[in-house]
Parts: structure tokens; sequence; C-alpha cells
């Protein structure tokens, strides 16, 4: 019975790991390409706000962290183009105000501060993956992969430039949008498995890893995803071997990664 | 022959100013007109430029591109406009083959849900090899020179097959024998497929022999408009733009 037990939590740490390696890396390659690195911060932090909310209102961290992070990927887009700023800039405003928000609903209710529930949130819990987390995270995938694979003509001209994909007749509002609405959801159902601190390493790092061996962007977009899976598994393989926190161990090898492919980089090579 | 390009009393606003950078502009462009746009710095013509192709809307007045309502339009609109801007954001590890550069130019064109056909591709092809850059095809963008960057936009903007095509200043990066050479092959496209250009140059040289009609801008307004032998007089270009608008 306990055996059966531990291999349902291995094989949904195992699914949790595949599903959030390959699409927070799917997404890494927008978020890396458009410049958008801190994008990341901004949800992780947002979600910690709602967690802490979450928690301040005795309810479930997850749904207000979820709800948070969507919020502020529905709300950064139309924000950066109405106020005419830098989308990096109102990520910095929004960063801030999620950490101070954060702080005071969790000062707000002080014997449940810095509870378990907020820490696994902020560093990721492997084994406490559910049925509906796999589901989740199963949804959100193939919602990634659909949106580029019917799209990758318009995803693809945007990311080379935004404004010569509308001079070209591509409506590039909408796919921006969408790129950071998706791209916050999947920080959102990856908390489980990384947390909000590190999911960013999962992001930025494995599309950066390739970024060092192609100038190609359909094979960035189709080998990140599978250096984000590796990462993920090795992590946990280590986090397991070890008795490492799953979040830290992945965020550890896909940056050992990036730094190897950074020395080993031919793009880098003199002469 | 129809109208290409209408616009009627237009003012265009940056966000955030109060001066409008294009003031009570009306300008009607025939197809298959040449039309070089000239002036000094800040005078306005990339500002024209964009607002033809929608890229910035316009405050006031009325812009029609073929026919059609530009407001609310835009998308379909530039589908059957070229557009080779001034600046675009290329950079040593930018991560995209020629080839692909060049094709976008048509996505807008195919649609959307579409799948990228032969015909795409041999066009694009085409293009590049029109241009001189099939060579390139294989190459990332941001290992290019100044001039072969050059060279792939407007190739880009041509895989389009549009039927008007606005140009920011084209020849900026070429050499003297890379200008001669679009400017004949852009010449040659004028004449073969009746296609109405419209070039923002800053030098006055390199307008191509085929322009048949030169636009002065000063301060964001057309100071003056005519054929070219009427605007650009040797005493007057002695004197500068600043003479041409007096």
């Amino acid at each position: 019975m306990l055996e059966i037990f531990f291999t349902k939590i291995l094989i949904f740490a195992i699914l949790g790991a595949v599903l959030t390696g390959y699409t927070c890396s799917l997404m890494g390659t927008f978020v890396v390409r458009m410049n958008l690195s801190s994008l990341g911060f901004a949800m992780s932090h947002a979600a910690f706000a709602g967690a802490a909310l979450g928690i301040f209102l005795k309810n479930d961290p997850l749904i207000f962290a979820l709800l948070f992070s969507v919020f502020v990927s529905l709300a950064l887009g139309p924000l950066a183009d109405k106020a005419k700023l830098k989308t990096d800039v109102v990520i910095g405003v929004i960063f801030s105000l999620s950490m101070a928000l954060g702080l005071l609903f969790l000062n707000l209710s002080p014997d449940t501060a810095m509870s378990s529930t907020a820490l696994r949130i902020l560093w990721g819990s492997v084994l406490g993956m559910t049925t509906a987390d796999i589901i989740y995270l199963l949804i959100i995938s193939v919602i990634a992969i659909l949106f580029v694979m019917m799209f990758f003509k318009e995803i693809n001209a945007i990311l080379f430039d935004r404004k010569l994909a509308r001079a070209s007749g591509i409506n590039d509002k909408p796919f921006y949008y969408l790129i950071l609405f998706l791209t916050s959801v999947t920080v959102a159902f990856s908390l489980k498995l990384v947390g909000g601190l590190l999911v960013f390493a999962l992001m930025v790092n494995p599309t950066s890893s390739v970024y060092q061996f192609s100038y190609d962007m359909k094979k960035i977009i189709i080998l990140s995803p599978i250096v984000g899976v590796f990462s993920c598994l090795l992590g946990i393989l280590i986090s397991f071997a070890f008795d490492l926190p799953t979040g830290s161990s992945i965020a550890i090898v896909c940056s050992a990664i990036f730094g190897i492919s950074v020395l080993i980089s031919p793009k880098r090579r003199k002469g | 022959m129809g109208k290409a390009i209408e616009l009627n009393q237009v003012d265009t606003i940056y966000e955030g100013e109060k001066i409008p950078s294009l003031k009570n502009i009306t300008l009607h462009v025939d197809k298959g007109e040449f039309i070089a746009v000239i002036g000094p710095n800040g005078a306005g013509k990339t500002t024209l430029l964009e607002t033809i192709m929608g890229l910035l809307e316009s405050k006031r007045g009325e812009v029609k591109v073929l026919g059609k309502q530009l407001n609310g339009n835009g998308s379909n609109i530039r589908k059957l406009v070229g557009y080779v801007p001034q600046e675009y954001s290329i950079d040593d590890l930018t991560p995209f083959l020629v080839s692909d550069v060049v094709l976008m130019g048509r996505y807008g064109k195919i649609g959307l849900l579409k799948p990228i056909t032969k015909n795409d591709k041999t066009v694009a092809k085409k293009m590049m090899e029109y241009l001189g850059i099939s060579e390139l095809s294989n190459r990332p963008i941001g290992k290019l020179s100044g001039g072969q960057a050059q060279k792939v936009m407007i190739a880009r903007s041509l895989a389009k097959e549009p039927e008007i095509i606005l140009m920011d200043e084209p020849f900026s990066n070429l050499d003297f024998e890379a200008r001669r050479e679009v400017s004949e092959k852009l010449t040659h496209l004028h004449k073969t497929k009746n296609m109405t250009f419209v070039i923002v140059i800053h030098d006055i040289a390199s307008i191509p022999k085929v322009c048949n009609r030169v636009i002065v801008m000063d301060s964001g307004k057309i100071v003056a408009d005519g054929k070219k032998e009427d605007i650009l007089k040797p005493e007057l270009l002695e004197m500068g733009y600043k003479g041409i608008a007096c």
C-alpha cells in the first residue's frame, strides 16, 4: 500500500516536471526574445502577494496566487501601452507593489505568517502534486503548444520585430497580450513544482542556453522546452538523491547548463 | 487613374505631445507615381510614412489608401503596402535567418491559420535573387553588414508583392554602387509592375531618375510639391532644403 502511494507521488512528480519544464521553457522563448525577463519576477511576486491574501482570508492560497498573477498579466500589456512606458518599467512597479502587499497581508495574519503554505508557494513542493495539478498543467501545456503551432507565422514575425510585424499586416496586439497571459498562467501553474521565486529560472535559463548554439528561432523554440524538461528531471533526481529542495535543485541544474553553454558556445569562439 | 494615397487635412500628434508632428497635410498620390519626400531632420518625413501605413494614428483629417479608409482597416490595408523602415531592431545575436526574415514580409498577406505555401517561398526566393542576396539566405541577419541588411529589408517589403511601397531612407546604408543597383531595380519594378513608390530620401543625389514628383517637408508641413525638375533647381539645391522651402 505504502509502495503504491510512493509510486504515485513519484509518477506525479515526474509528470509535473515534464509538463512544467516544457511549458515554462516554451513560454520562456518569448520572454527572452521580447526582453520580458523580469516578467517572471512580477508574476511570482504577484503570486506571493495572492497567496498571502489567501492565508489572511483563511482561504486556498493557490487560488489567490493564480488570480493575482493572471491579473498582473492582463493589466501589464494595456498598462504599458497606455502609459507609453517600457514593459520592464511597469513590471518593476508591479513587482514592488506585489512585494509590499504580500508582506502587508502576512503582517495582518500573524498566527499563520510565513506558514508552510506560504513557503510552499515561494519554494515549490514537488511531493504535493495532485491529480488536479497535473490536469491543469496538461491543459496549459496543450494550449501553449497549440497556440505556437497555429500561429507560428504571426508569433515568429512578432518575435523578430513587433513594428515590422504590424507593418506586414499582422494584428500584433492580441498576440502580444496572449503571450503575456499564457506566460502568467504558466507561471501560476508551475508554482507547485518550482515555486514562485524559482520559476523565473526555468523560463529564462533553458532558452538562454539554446541561444548559445543557434541563430534560428524555429530551432530555439523546439529545443528550449527539451532542455527545460531535462533540467526539471535532473533537478528532481538530484533533489531526491541528496534530499534537497526541488525548486532549488532545478534552478541550479538549469543555471549550470546555461553556464556550460556559455563556455562552449560556438558564438563566443573567436576567429 | 485611381488614387493610391489620399490625405486630407491630416494632423498626427505623438502621444503626450501638444504640437502635431504633421500639420494639416493634404496629399494625393495617383497609382503608379514615384514620389520622393525630402526635407531636413525632424521635418515629419518618417511620421508621414507611418501615418500612411497606419502605424501612427492621425488625430484629425482623413487617410485613405487604395480607396479605403485607414481607420479601423489598418491591418487589411497594410497587407497591400510594402514598408521599409529607417530603423529596425537587429543586433549581433538576433536569432533569425535571412530567408525567414524575407518570407515574413508575406505573413500578413497569407493570413491567419493559413499555411505558408510553396508559392510564398518561391516569391520570397525570387525577391532575394532580384536584390542579389540569394547567397545570404541561410545566414543570421545579425551577422550581415548594414548594406546587406538594408537589401534584406527591401526584399522583405517586395516579397509581399505590394501595390504601394513606402521606403524610409532605403539607400542610407548602401555604398555608391549598391545605391545605383537598387535604384535601377526599383525603377524596373515601377515600370513593369506599375507600383506606386513613396520614398523618403535625405541625400537628394540619390533620388532615382524615374522619380516624377518631389515633396519637400519642413516642420511637419508640405512646403513644396511638384515635378522633380521644378523643385530640384540647382540654385535652390545650393541653398539647401530651407532654400527650397522659401
